[in-house]
Formats: C-alpha cells, sequence, structure tokens
C-alpha cells in the first residue's frame, strides 16, 4: 500500500496538474496563430481567415489537420538523429518552463527559490533547437539562419540578465511567487520603466520574432533555420515558436506588471480572480508583440548587433548600477531572512 | 528510495555521455553529449539541494559557453575520418603520457593526508548551514561576499585582464572599411545634402 500512496498517487497528481497547465498553453498558442492573422489582418485593412467556423475560430484546428496529414519529408544529406530531435527540443523547452510561473497565490506548480534562474537557464537553452536544426539539415540557407540565430540570442541574453537582476535587486528574493507579492501597491514597469522596455525589445529578440526575425529572414534565406521542415516537425517549430512567446509574455507580466495582482486593490478590480488578470496581462503583452510585427521593418543584421552590445548592454548596466546605488542611498533595500 | 533511483539515473546517463563525448566520431554529436553531461550534473546538484549551483551551471556551461563551443565546432571544416586514420599509430605515446598522469595522481591523492586540527579549522570558517532554514542563494552570498569578497574581486579582475588580453590579440585595424557612423547620418543637414537647381530647358545641368 506504502508504494501506491508514496509514489503512484503523487505521480498521478502530477501529471494531471502539468496536463492542467500544457493543455491551456497549447489552446493559447493555437488561438495565438489565429489572432496573430486577425490583428494583422485588421492593421492592414484586411478580412483575415473567417471562412472556417464562425469568424474563423475553427481555422488553428485546421492548419493542425493540414500539417499533421502532410508527408514528413527527411533530406537525404541530413543527419537524421539531430534532424528529428531539434524540433521536438524546441517544443519541449517552450512548454517546461511553465512550470515555476505562478498563476496565483499559491498556485504554482513547483514553486522553487531560485524560480527566475530557472526561467532564464530555460530561456537560454532555447537556441539550441535553432542551431541543430540548421546544422543537421545541411542546408546553406539554414546554417546561415542558425548563425544568425545562435550570435542574436546570446547577445540579447546578456541585457535580459541584466534586468533580471535589477528587479531581484528591489526583491530580494529569486522565487517568482515573492516577486510578485513585492510589486503590490507598485508594479515595477513604473519605477522601472527603461528596464521593461528594454526587456520587451530584448524578448522580441529572443524569440525571434519582428523585427529581428533575422533567424527567418523569408525574403533573405527562405525560412532560416527551418527551410528543409514540414510536416510535423514544422509544426513542433511552429508551436514551439508562439509557446516562446506567450512565455516571454508570461516572463514580463511576472517580473513588471505585477502577475496575478489586479492594478489597484480594491472593490471592482479585485472582483476578477488572479488568474484571469494574469491572463488578460499576457494578453496585452502578445498584443504588442503582434502590433511590433506590423508597423516594423526588419533590422539590419549589424544594426541589430550593434542595439544588443552597444545600446542595451551598457545602458542596463548603468541602470543596474543607479538602481542599487538608489536602494542603499535611500535604505531601501530589501530584508529577507 | 525514488532519490536512488533518480540519482542512478542522472549518473548512469552522465557517465555514458562523458564517455561518448570522447568515442563520438562527430565532433558536433561530442558537443551535444557534453551538453547532455552538463545537464545531468545539474539533476545531480539538484539532488543534494544545491538549486542555485544547479541553475548557475546551465546558465553558464550550458547557455553561453557550450553554444559556443557548437558554433566553432560546426564551422569547422575538417575531414575528420582522415584525422581519426593516425589512432593507431600515436596510442603508444597517447598510453604512455595517459599512464605517467594516472600514477602521478594515485601517488599524490594516495598519500594526501590532511590533519585533523587543520580540518577542524576548515570546519568551523566555512559552516555548512542548514538548507531547511537558509536558501541556497543566501548563504552562498554571506560566504561570498563577507568572507571572501577580496578573492572574488581579485578573481573577476584576472577574468577582466584575460578578456582584454583576447580583444586586444584578435582586434586588427583594417583600411578601406566602410563603417555606419548613426551620430554623422542623423546630424546630417538638409543644406549639407540637397542642392537645389533651376535648370533652364534644353541646356541641362553643367
Amino acid at each position: 500500500m506504502n508504494f501506491w500512496t508514496n509514489i503512484v498517487w503523487p505521480l498521478v497528481i502530477t501529471v494531471l496538474l502539468i496536463l492542467a497547465i500544457v493543455v491551456p498553453v497549447l489552446i493559447g498558442v493555437a488561438y495565438l496563430t489565429l489572432a496573430e492573422r486577425k490583428v494583422m489582418a485588421a492593421m492592414q485593412l484586411r478580412v483575415g481567415p473567417n471562412l472556417v467556423g464562425p469568424f474563423g475560430l475553427l481555422q488553428p484546428f485546421a492548419d493542425a489537420v493540414k500539417l499533421m496529414f502532410k508527408e514528413t519529408v527527411i533530406p537525404s544529406g541530413a543527419n537524421r538523429v539531430v534532424f528529428v530531435a531539434a524540433p521536438m527540443l524546441t517544443f519541449m523547452l517552450s512548454l517546461v518552463a511553465w512550470a515555476v510561473i505562478p498563476f496565483d497565490a499559491g498556485l504554482v506548480l513547483a514553486d522553487i527559490n531560485v524560480g527566475i534562474l530557472y526561467l532564464f537557464a530555460i530561456s537560454s537553452l532555447g537556441v539550441y533547437g535553432i542551431i541543430m536544426a540548421g546544422w543537421a539539415s545541411n542546408s546553406k540557407y539554414a546554417f546561415l539562419g542558425a548563425l544568425r540565430s545562435a550570435a542574436q540570442m546570446v547577445s540579447y541574453e546578456v541585457s535580459i540578465g541584466f534586468v533580471m537582476i535589477t528587479v531581484l535587486l528591489c526583491v530580494g528574493s529569486l522565487n517568482l511567487s515573492d516577486i510578485v507579492l513585492a510589486q503590490q501597491g507598485l508594479w515595477f514597469c513604473l519605477p522601472l520603466f527603461p528596464m521593461f522596455i528594454i526587456f520587451f525589445i530584448s524578448g522580441l529578440a529572443e524569440t525571434n520574432r519582428t523585427p529581428f526575425d533575422l533567424p527567418e529572414g523569408e525574403s533573405e534565406l527562405v525560412a532560416g533555420f527551418f527551410v528543409e521542415y514540414s510536416s510535423i516537425s514544422f509544426a513542433l517549430f511552429f508551436l514551439g515558436e508562439y509557446g516562446n512567446m506567450i512565455l516571454m509574455s508570461a516572463m514580463t507580466s511576472v517580473l513588471f506588471l505585477g502577475g496575478w495582482l489586479p492594478p489597484f486593490d480594491m472593490a471592482p478590480f479585485t472582483w476578477l480572480p488572479g488568474p484571469v488578470w494574469f491572463a488578460l496581462k499576457i494578453a496585452a503583452c502578445l498584443f504588442v508583440f503582434l502590433w511590433v510585427r506590423a508597423t516594423m521593418p526588419r533590422y539590419r543584421y549589424d544594426q541589430l548587433m550593434r542595439l544588443g552590445w552597444k545600446v542595451f548592454l551598457p545602458f542596463s548596466l548603468i541602470w543596474l548600477v543607479l538602481t542599487a546605488g538608489a536602494l542603499v542611498a535611500f535604505g531601501w533595500v530589501p530584508r529577507t531572512a | 528510495m525514488i532519490q536512488a533511483l533518480v540519482f542512478y539515473l542522472f549518473s548512469a546517463v552522465l557517465v555514458a555521455s562523458a564517455v561518448m563525448v570522447i568515442a563520438a566520431r562527430n565532433p558536433v554529436h561530442s558537443v551535444l553529449f557534453l551538453i547532455l553531461a552538463f545537464f545531468n550534473a545539474a539533476g545531480l546538484f539538484v539532488l543534494m539541494g544545491a538549486e542555485f549551483l544547479a541553475m548557475i551551471l546551465v546558465i553558464v556551461y550550458v547557455g553561453a559557453v557550450a553554444v559556443l563551443f557548437l558554433f566553432v565546432v560546426m564551422m569547422l571544416d575538417i575531414n575528420f575520418l582522415a584525422m581519426r586514420e593516425g589512432f593507431i599509430r600515436y596510442l603508444p605515446i597517447g598510453a604512455l603520457v595517459g599512464l605517467i598522469l594516472l600514477a602521478e595522481l594515485a601517488l599524490a591523492v594516495g598519500v594526501w593526508t590532511v590533519a585533523p586540527a587543520a580540518l577542524e579549522a576548515a570546519r568551523q570558517v566555512a559552516a555548512t548551514p542548514d538548507p531547511n532554514t537558509i536558501s541556497n542563494t543566501l548563504a552562498l552570498g554571506r560566504i561570498l561576499y563577507t568572507d571572501y569578497v577580496y578573492v572574488f574581486q581579485a578573481s573577476g579582475l584576472v577574468l577582466l585582464v584575460a578578456m582584454i588580453g583576447a580583444i586586444v590579440l584578435t582586434l586588427r585595424e583594417r583600411e578601406g572599411v566602410r563603417r555606419q557612423v548613426i551620430a554623422r547620418q542623423v546630424g546630417r543637414r538638409r543644406e549639407e545634402s540637397i542642392a537645389v537647381v533651376k535648370v533652364p530647358p534644353r541646356q541641362g545641368v553643367s
């Protein structure tokens, strides 16, 4: 009996909890693709997909079914194992990070002490899926896309790291729930406004979105690192990319927009439960992602590197030192334990 | 029991992938196995309750160092089969060097004894904090930034010197490279760049 109550039962519960997180995320991903097409259509005075189901609401499922029934093509010169593993890795990494995201006070799968480091570690691994795909495809375009992506993601991670350290200084804990609770009354996006902007733009670069989508660059590299992918392996890359967008928006909400907290701690705002506020904040960030895509032209590669290393890195470093100085000077340093 | 099972799983994969790093024919596969080894080491750290070290291991080694490794190795254009052909020829000297190293290690570690007084002193200096009452990060920070702050700063300086050295060694000034000076582009005024010329018909601009 001990075996059942101590090992099997907790395992079953954990699996169910994981499903309770992953399934909404995947549905969110599916509808994000539809939202992207609809939002961009509205911004370009078009209608967007509207034929499959009411208002085109079943379009994501039609797309998914179409992709699943296509033929999987593995190029003859490709390194088969790495070629197949790369999209799976990308997809997995975009889901694994959700384990530490707090949805409400105490509503988190793994409330670990180093939550923010875990998120940083997982997001820094995203580059492997892309590099492996580019190399294993054995194709020039794919390889160029992978190289660009590796350089780009490594560069922008540095400034993301500094932004995170600035937030941590104001919180005094690496636990994500503590970070949200420290924002009661004042969200960090106000006192740390420049860091909020830097984090968001670096997030665009980290998820390879426009205006930093050089790894894909369909007008020059065909489709970049996933030229050779088709069918379900392509779908996994696609889902992984959009999953990363949602994750990046969730990170922005947790770090700067007060996670599950309502904007003001009074009557009409507290009627909505925490997870709904969290979802609304994620949706707002995602809308900006789409808005940027419909508005901005693509950066040139040297400009991208210049922005990362010569503008964001020094600026975030200086702001970090300033924040630390201000905290010490005014005696605002958070005291823990 | 689960802990023990997970420990053996991580250790087995760690050792196997470490062997594959030197045994794999393709150097890209070697780097990928190296990354797998790092991951399992991080898993072992988590099992020991050293979560901060585990995350730092993944961020620093997997997220930064191994990416650069992979970057370089992928771009190498060497015929690796040709490199492997000399294996038998160089085996004796390689084995000799390996044996000497092994013997030295055995000699050094085998006779290594620490005086009990020194051991006790070390325990007094770096008392292991209880992980249940104090978080990893806090414990590390307290030791690193109070007891060893000068050593920590000195190690930072050593790294800085190494970085400057690498930049100085690889920096080369090339002639005739066109560079974009954004300040100059933005600071350009209309008078400097456009001239409005009245062109009389049938005469053109001279």
